[in-house]
Parts: C-alpha cells; structure tokens; sequence
C-alpha cells in the first residue's frame, strides 16, 4: 500500500480538491508547478540556507532521560519548540512563501488556530517584504492574545473570524473566500495538510525535513536510523505529516497519531476527528470530519486552539482507515497534566498541542528498549495564560 | 398513471426546454428554510406566478465557502429553523402539482454524500428536480465518480465559469455540460453589485463569442433591472439570488411580485 499521494490528489480514497471554480486557477498553477520548483536546486538551496540560518535548524534530537525513566522506555524529543517562532509551523511558511515569489505572488493570506501559523506566516512576510493578512477565530484571538500581538509587530493585519464558532475551520473559511476574491495576485499559505490538492502534499514535503532529520540524528546516537515508534499530535496534522514522513513506507515503524479528547469522546465537545468523524468534504478535501448525520459541519472544542479543528488532513484519514497509523485520543485534563509533567521533570514547556502528545505514555506501554520519538511541536509561552487558569498558577 | 405533466425521462429535460424558448431566462435562488421553514414552497408559487422561468432551491450548509454574508447569513438562519435535506425532500414531495418551472438544487456536496449521492438523486428525480449546481463538486470529481448515477436519475450538472477560466477549460466545461454554464460575473463570492464594469462588459463578450453548445446563465453580482440587462445582453440569462435573499430580509414573502417587477 502507498500512503503517498497518488496522480489525481489522493491517499487511498481522501483527498482530491472539491473546490467551486473559482478556486481553480490558484490550485491549478501551483498543482501545475510545485513538485518542479520544490526539486529546482536553486529553491532547495534557498529554503535549505533558510531553514538553517533563519529557522535554526537542524533541530535537536535530545534524549529525554528522566521522562524516559519514568515510563520505563526510551524517549527522544524532536525539538520543534526551538524553531524561530516556536513551532514546527515556519518550515511550511518559509517554503511556501518561497513558492509565493516565484511564481509572481504579491500577497499573502493565512488562516490561524494557535496563532502559531499566523506567527509563522507573518513572520515571513517581513522577511521578504510582502502584505499579510491572517484570518483568525474571534475566539482564538481571545485565547492567544501574545500571538496576535506578535502578528500585528511583525506587520500582518489580524482579520477576525465572526462566523461559525469563531475557531480554526471558520478562519479558514474566510481565508478562502479572500482567496476567491483575490484570485490573481494572491497566495494562501495553508497552516497544515489539509485543503484541496496539492496543498496536503506540498505540506507534508516542506514538514518532511522533520523525519529526515530524525533518521541522521537517530543513527548518530543509536545506531540506527528507524525509530520503533513516531509520536505526534494531530490537529490538521502538518506537524504529524513530517514526523512521519519519511519512515511511511517502513511498515516496522509504528505511527502514533493523537488527537484532542477536549472534555472526553462522548462529551459533546471533542476535537477526536478519527474517532468521531465520517468522511466528508472540508476546506475542499474529501477527508474523515465531524458532521451531523445531515452533512452539516459541527463545531469542534479542545482546550488547545491547534488541535480545535472538526477535520484532519487525508493523509491521516488514510493512516487510519488503513490501520498503518495508531489513533489515540487524549482529554483537555489528561493534556495539561502531562504538559506540566513534561515542564518538572524536562525543564521544557510544551504547546498544549504537543502535550496532548505527551499524555499518552500515561495510556500505552512501550518496551523498555522501544525507542520513541515525540515530536515536540512546539513551545508553551502562547499557552501561558490557559495553563495559569487550568493549574492556579 | 402518467398525468399531463409527467415527463418522459428520456425526452427532453425541463431547464433543455426552457433554454430553447426564444426569451432571456430569469433565475431566482433562495435558500431553504429561510425566513421561515415553512417559506419554501409559498415563495416558490409566488416566483413561478410572477414569470420568473426557473428557480434554484439553496439547500443550506454550515461552511458555504463560495458565499458572501448575505447567503452565509441566510444558510445559518435556515439551519437554525431546522431545514435539513429529508425536511426539503418532504416540503417538495408533491411540487410538481403545482410547479411546472425547472427546478435546480443548488448547495455544497457534503450534505449531498451524507444523504448518499444515489440516494439523493433517486429522490430529485421522484420529486422533478431537473438539476444540480454543486459549487464545490468540479469538473475532474463529478468524472471521475458521479457522473454516471447524476445520469442514471435524468439530472443535468451545472458548471461554473469565472473570468479566470482559461478557454482550454471553459471548451473542457462545455464539452462535458447538457444544460446551460453558470457563467460567474466576476472574480468573488456571492453578493449583490449595484452595475457592471468594463471587464465584466469584455468578459461576457468574450464567453459570448466562442460559440460555445450550451447557453450561458451570469450569476452573481445581478440585483436589479440594469445588472439584469447588462448581463442578458449577450448569455441567455441571469441568477439573482442575495439580491432576492435581502429583499426576503426586509419585506418577508409578501411582496414578491413587486421585486420581480423591478428586474424586468
Ligand atoms: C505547537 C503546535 N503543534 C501542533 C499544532 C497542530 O497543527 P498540525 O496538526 O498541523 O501540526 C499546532 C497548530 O497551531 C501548533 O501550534
């Protein structure tokens, strides 16, 4: 079985661009392009020197001792946290908006959950000089004030998102409908991998410099470059996507998907799109979603405005559809309890995305000589005020 | 017990029908549910006795990307009323007593493949729905898994065309249409324009001059007599519909014949 896109935009049966017509000269002239200006050595060369003087990368490998002798297996942490930025998210902004100017774009628009993406994008922008607009939740923008502070010093225009629930899927809504107002001199930078074909794909490949990593790093201190376990937390599921990427078609790695439980499963407000979810259309790709039996999308809730999304990306559906991915689901509580654990015993502060990740050693076994990799998406200063009220800090 | 307006699956469909009377077409969009839930079927007598010659039923959608706040605000509304796709199905049941206009169905492919594709087009076809505009269902999708069973049920699938649309694409959209192209007046999402401009004059002129098989209906941007005018000029109709939707806004039902008065 391949998990990789195939011609027509899809993974299994996910995927493909359910898009109105309107959409379809963007998609069309970067489905047209971008494999062949990803594989020019003049982009890979900029995007490389980029991701390795701007973004800092590579990112650590670092074994997590005590977390490791506390669950009683070895545990690595890929350092995302220590992007420029603080998440795993620039490394799809910086390829993406190199892919913007070369093919003549003069403006950019995002959408935001965390913030995070739109932190990521509109630091971009400054750096090469380009108007940006990120559309963001009216309630994200409450829950994550610091990044909306940061967005408006680094030059973007935060535009809220009334509609809906006033979250992620609703943000990107009206990123869509700017992008189909402003279908020439625009390109929308989506924050993950999900939307219609080719943006899963294209996100995944910027991301995989993630798992490439981990495969040379892994081997310079085991030995060995294959993981028997990646663990990431999926929202849409970029941070997941790279993570995984390159150790997909090496069926002795075990792929660890989790997902946000928000109040529980069957509690009415869950994000746990796999567990909850029926295949469906969103933001143009035929994916796993949360919907009424009538079609109708529902809202979503995680106490972590990432993960707070009712779809995941087709890669991930088909991860689990076909039972090569591992889907676990972990509740708000669970979450934060594990951030803080990871914050005594690691000295590291956690999203509330990625300590969603975290919680599960609470949940599954592993071997002691199991070695697993946990993504660490990304940094807790955005969180700080949600864990302050969450702990009475 | 075929009565006088049962039609033969195989003749000719009502909108093929319609298309070929020698008369510019005035298309009306509502969404359903909206004001009231029990609006559907009143304004739809309503329309088709003030001469409009078709109408599209908006089944409403949490996400309707391709909208404008007017839609968006009325697609909200009716869901809060509780329209939902079997509610339609039964408030139409036994329309075609009374309604003898094409009919389309206009909305987002979610709700579609949740009711089932077959399933749902079996039922159009049981109620005399004549077709289906499916925004976010493009071309290369419906081909690739839909077409066959939208045929199988006697319903035609309407494409759009924007003034981004390359010709290469636009002949690709004719080749593969039966009824008409929703030509899409300009570059955006739905809402009402108070006039056209200089590329939208040049981009109907250019659809106009390709001798494309199936007419073209402009949608988006008419609101009144002059948008209705500029854009019949050349395609063979229009669509109104947030321009409908505000009026049902501010007026209710009652006055609908006075609003179809001030378009033509
Ligand atoms: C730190 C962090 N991790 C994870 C996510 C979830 O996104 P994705 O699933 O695309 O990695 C976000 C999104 O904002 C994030 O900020």
């Amino acid at each position: 079985m391949s998990y990789h896109v195939d011609e027509h935009g899809y993974y299994g049966e996910f995927g493909g661009a359910f898009i109105p017509e309107m959409l379809y000269p963007n998609t069309e002239e970067i489905r047209m392009n971008y494999r062949q200006i990803l594989e020019d050595p003049s982009f890979q060369k900029e995007f490389r020197q980029l991701l390795k003087d701007y973004v800092g990368r590579p990112t650590p490998l670092y074994h997590a001792a005590r977390l490791s002798e506390k669950y009683n297996t070895k545990i690595y942490l890929k350092r995302e946290d220590l992007c420029h930025t603080g998440a795993h998210k620039v490394n799809n902004t910086i390829g993406q908006i190199l892919l913007a100017k070369r093919l003549g774009k003069k403006r950019i628009i995002a959408e935001t959950g965390a913030g995070q993406h739109g932190v990521a994008t509109a630091t971009v922008c400054a750096l090469m000089g380009m108007p940006c607009v990120v559309y963001m939740g009216e309630v994200d923008i409450a829950r994550q004030a610091p990044n909306v502070a940061r967005m408006k010093m680094l030059g973007a225009e935060v535009r809220p998102a009334m509609s809906g629930s006033r979250t992620l899927k609703d943000a990107t809504n009206e990123a869509i409908r700017d992008w189909i107002n402003n279908p020439v001199d625009t390109h929308y930078i989506i924050g993950s991998v999900v939307g219609p074909h080719p943006y899963p794909d294209m996100v995944a490949r910027f991301q995989s410099v993630i798992s490439e990593e981990i495969k040379t790093q892994l081997e310079e201190k085991e030995g060995k470059r294959l993981p028997d376990y990646v663990v990431a937390c999926v929202g849409g599921g970029s941070n997941a996507a790279g993570a995984y990427y390159h150790f997909l078609d090496r069926e002795e790695v075990g792929i660890i998907a989790v997902e946000a439980a928000g109040k529980g499963i069957d509690s009415g407000e869950s994000a746990a799109t796999s567990a909850l979810g029926k295949v469906g259309i969103i933001h143009g790709s035929k994916t796993l979603l949360m919907q009424t039996a009538d079609g109708q999308i529902t809202e979503p809730y995680s106490i972590s405005a990432g993960l707070d999304y009712p779809g995941v990306g087709p890669l991930h559906a088909h991860l689990f559809r076909s039972g090569r991915g591992e889907f676990i689901s972990i509740t708000d509580e669970a979450a934060m309890q594990a951030g803080l654990e990871v914050s005594k015993l690691e000295g590291i502060i956690p999203a509330i995305e990625t300590s969603h990740a975290f919680a599960i050693f609470k949940q599954r076994a592993f071997r002691p000589e199991d070695i697993v990799v946990v993504n660490l998406s990304g940094r807790g200063d955005k969180d700080l005020q949600t864990y302050i009220e969450f702990f009475n800090l | 017990m075929p009565g006088p307006f049962r039609i033969d699956f195989d003749s000719m469909n009502r909108i093929q029908e319609k298309l070929q009377e020698d008369k510019k077409i005035l298309s009306i969009y509502f969404t359903a549910g909206y004001p009231r839930l029990e609006d559907t079927v009143p304004i739809m007598e309503a329309l088709q006795q003030h001469g409009v010659d078709m109408i599209e039923i908006g089944l409403p959608f949490s996400d309707p990307l391709a909208d404008g706040p007017t839609i968006q605000q009325s697609s909200t509304r009716a869901l809060r009323n509780g329209m939902h796709t079997e509610l339609l199905f039964q408030q139409l049941q036994s329309i075609r007593e009374r309604i003898h206009i094409p009919l389309v169905i206009m909305g987002y492919f979610n709700p579609v493949l949740q009711y089932g594709v077959e399933a749902f087009c079996k039922k159009c076809q049981e109620i005399g729905i004549d077709g289906l505009i499916l925004p976010d269902l493009p071309l290369r999708e419906y081909q690739l898994e839909y077409e066959p069973i939208f045929k199988k049920y006697g319903l035609l699938n309407m494409f759009l065309i924007t003034p981004q649309t390359g010709e290469e694409r636009i002949r690709q959209i004719d080749q593969a249409s039966e009824g008409f192209i929703y030509m899409v007046s300009t570059a955006s999402t739905t809402g009402a324009m108070e006039g056209f401009g200089d590329p939208q004059r040049d981009y109907f002129e250019r659809i106009a001059s390709m001798g494309l098989k199936n007419p073209q209906i402009v949608g988006f941007g008419i609101s009144n007599a002059q948008t209705f005018e500029a854009a019949t000029r050349q395609a063979k109709g229009a669509i109104i519909g947030s321009a409908f939707i505000k009026h049902l806004t501010e007026s209710g039902i009652e006055d609908i014949g006075g609003f179809i008065k001030r378009i033509r």
